[in-house]
C-alpha cells in the first residue's frame, strides 16, 4: 500500500505515544492538522492493510508475573521439518524464526511462570535430542521507537 | 521485576491487549463494559506506564510493510565492565528497536548484547552495524548479524484471564 505524507505523519507522531485524555484522537489530529474523524479512518486503514501491526497499550509481559524467554537451537538440515513441527506445537512457544547462522532456530517461550517455560524447553530437548540454549533477558536498554517512514 | 496488578488492572489489560477501539472516546469505550469511568481507566493505564507494565500507548509499525526489508538481529561480545553503559547508548540509536543484555553460552555463543537493527536494504543495515561497531570501539571483541529467513510461528502476547 503506498503511503502518503499524512500516513507518514500519523505513523511518526504516534510511534512515540498516544495521549491519555478524553478525546485523544482529537489531540493527535490537531497536532497533525487533520480532523479527528479522518485520523480514525486513516488508522483503521493502516491497521487493515497491516502497515501497522498494533495500536494501543504495549504490555511488558516480564512485569506481569509471566515469563518470556528467548532460546535457540542448532537444528541439522535433515531434521528441520520435524523439529519445527514439534517446537511450534508447544503452546508456550510464541515466536519461532529461522535465522541464517549455525544456531538457526530462534524461539520465544512465554508462560505464566519460569517453571512452565522451563518445562517446555525440557520437553523440546527430550523430544529432539538437541540442546536448547537459553537467553533470558538480563537487562533491557531503553529504546526510543522512532523509525522514520 | 513483577508489579502487583489487581483484578481491575487485569480486566483493563484483557480488554485492551487486542488494541484500543478506534472511536473518539476510546478509554470510555473500554471503561463502560467494565463498570468503570474513562478517568479510572486512564489513571490505571498511567500508573501501569509508570511501573513499566505498559511500555507505552501508541502504534507499532510493520517494518516490512514500511520498506524496511533488512531487519537483522545484531549480536555483540562486549566487555562486561562497560556493556550497560554502551547498551544504553545503542538503545538510543534511531534504527535500533530492541536492545538487551543476555548471557553468553560458551563456547557456541560468545555474544552478550543483542540489538535489533532495521534498514531498508542490506547496505543500509551494514552502515548501521558499522555505526554500532564504532560506538562500541575496543570494548567489543566480536559481532555477528543474523537475518531472519522465515517466520515459523508468530502469535501475539496473550494474557490469560
Amino acid at each position: 500500500m503506498p503511503l502518503d505524507d499524512i500516513d507518514r505523519l500519523i505513523i511518526n507522531t504516534m510511534q512515540g505515544g498516544f495521549p491519555l485524555s478524553d478525546r485523544p484522537f482529537q489531540v493527535v489530529a490537531e497536532r497533525i492538522g487533520i480532523s479527528e474523524k479522518r485520523l480514525i479512518t486513516r488508522l483503521r486503514h493502516l491497521l487493515r492493510d497491516r502497515v501497522l501491526t498494533r495500536f494501543g497499550p504495549l504490555f511488558n509481559a516480564d512485569r506481569m508475573g509471566g515469563a518470556n524467554i528467548l532460546a535457540a537451537m542448532s537444528v541439522p538440515k535433515a531434521d528441520w521439518e520435524d523439529v519445527a513441527t514439534f517446537v511450534n506445537s508447544q503452546p508456550e512457544i510464541a515466536h519461532n524464526y529461522r535465522r541464517e547462522h549455525a544456531i538457526n532456530m530462534w524461539f520465544v517461550g512465554a508462560g505464566e511462570s519460569l517453571e512452565q517455560v522451563e518445562a517446555t524447553f525440557a520437553r523440546i530437548e527430550a523430544a529432539t535430542g538437541l540442546e536448547v540454549l537459553r537467553f533470558p533477558k538480563e537487562r533491557e536498554y531503553f529504546v526510543e521507537l522512532k523509525l522514520a517512514v | 521485576m513483577n508489579v502487583p496488578l489487581d483484578a481491575i488492572d487485569r480486566q483493563i489489560i484483557l480488554a485492551t491487549q487486542g488494541g484500543l477501539p478506534l472511536v473518539p472516546q476510546p478509554y470510555r469505550a473500554v471503561a463502560t463494559p467494565l463498570g468503570l469511568t474513562a478517568a479510572e481507566v486512564m489513571q490505571r493505564l498511567a500508573r501501569m506506564q509508570e511501573s513499566g507494565v505498559v511500555r507505552r500507548v501508541g502504534v507499532v509499525p510493520n517494518h516490512y510493510a514500511l520498506g524496511y526489508q533488512a531487519n537483522g538481529m545484531t549480536v555483540w561480545d562486549v566487555d562486561d565492565a562497560v556493556v550497560d553503559t554502551l547498551g544504553e547508548q545503542i538503545g538510543h540509536l534511531s534504527f535500533v528497536s530492541h536492545c538487551y543484555r543476555r548471557p553468553r553460552r560458551l563456547p557456541a555463543w560468545p555474544y552478550n548484547l543483542f540489538a535489533m537493527v532495521h534498514g531498508r536494504n542490506l547496505d543500509e543495515t551494514a552502515d548501521y552495524v558499522a555505526k554500532i561497531a564504532d560506538l562500541l570501539g575496543p570494548a567489543c571483541r566480536g559481532h555477528d548479524i543474523l537475518y531472519s529467513s522465515g517466520i515459523l510461528k508468530k502469535t501475539g502476547l496473550r494474557l490469560g484471564a
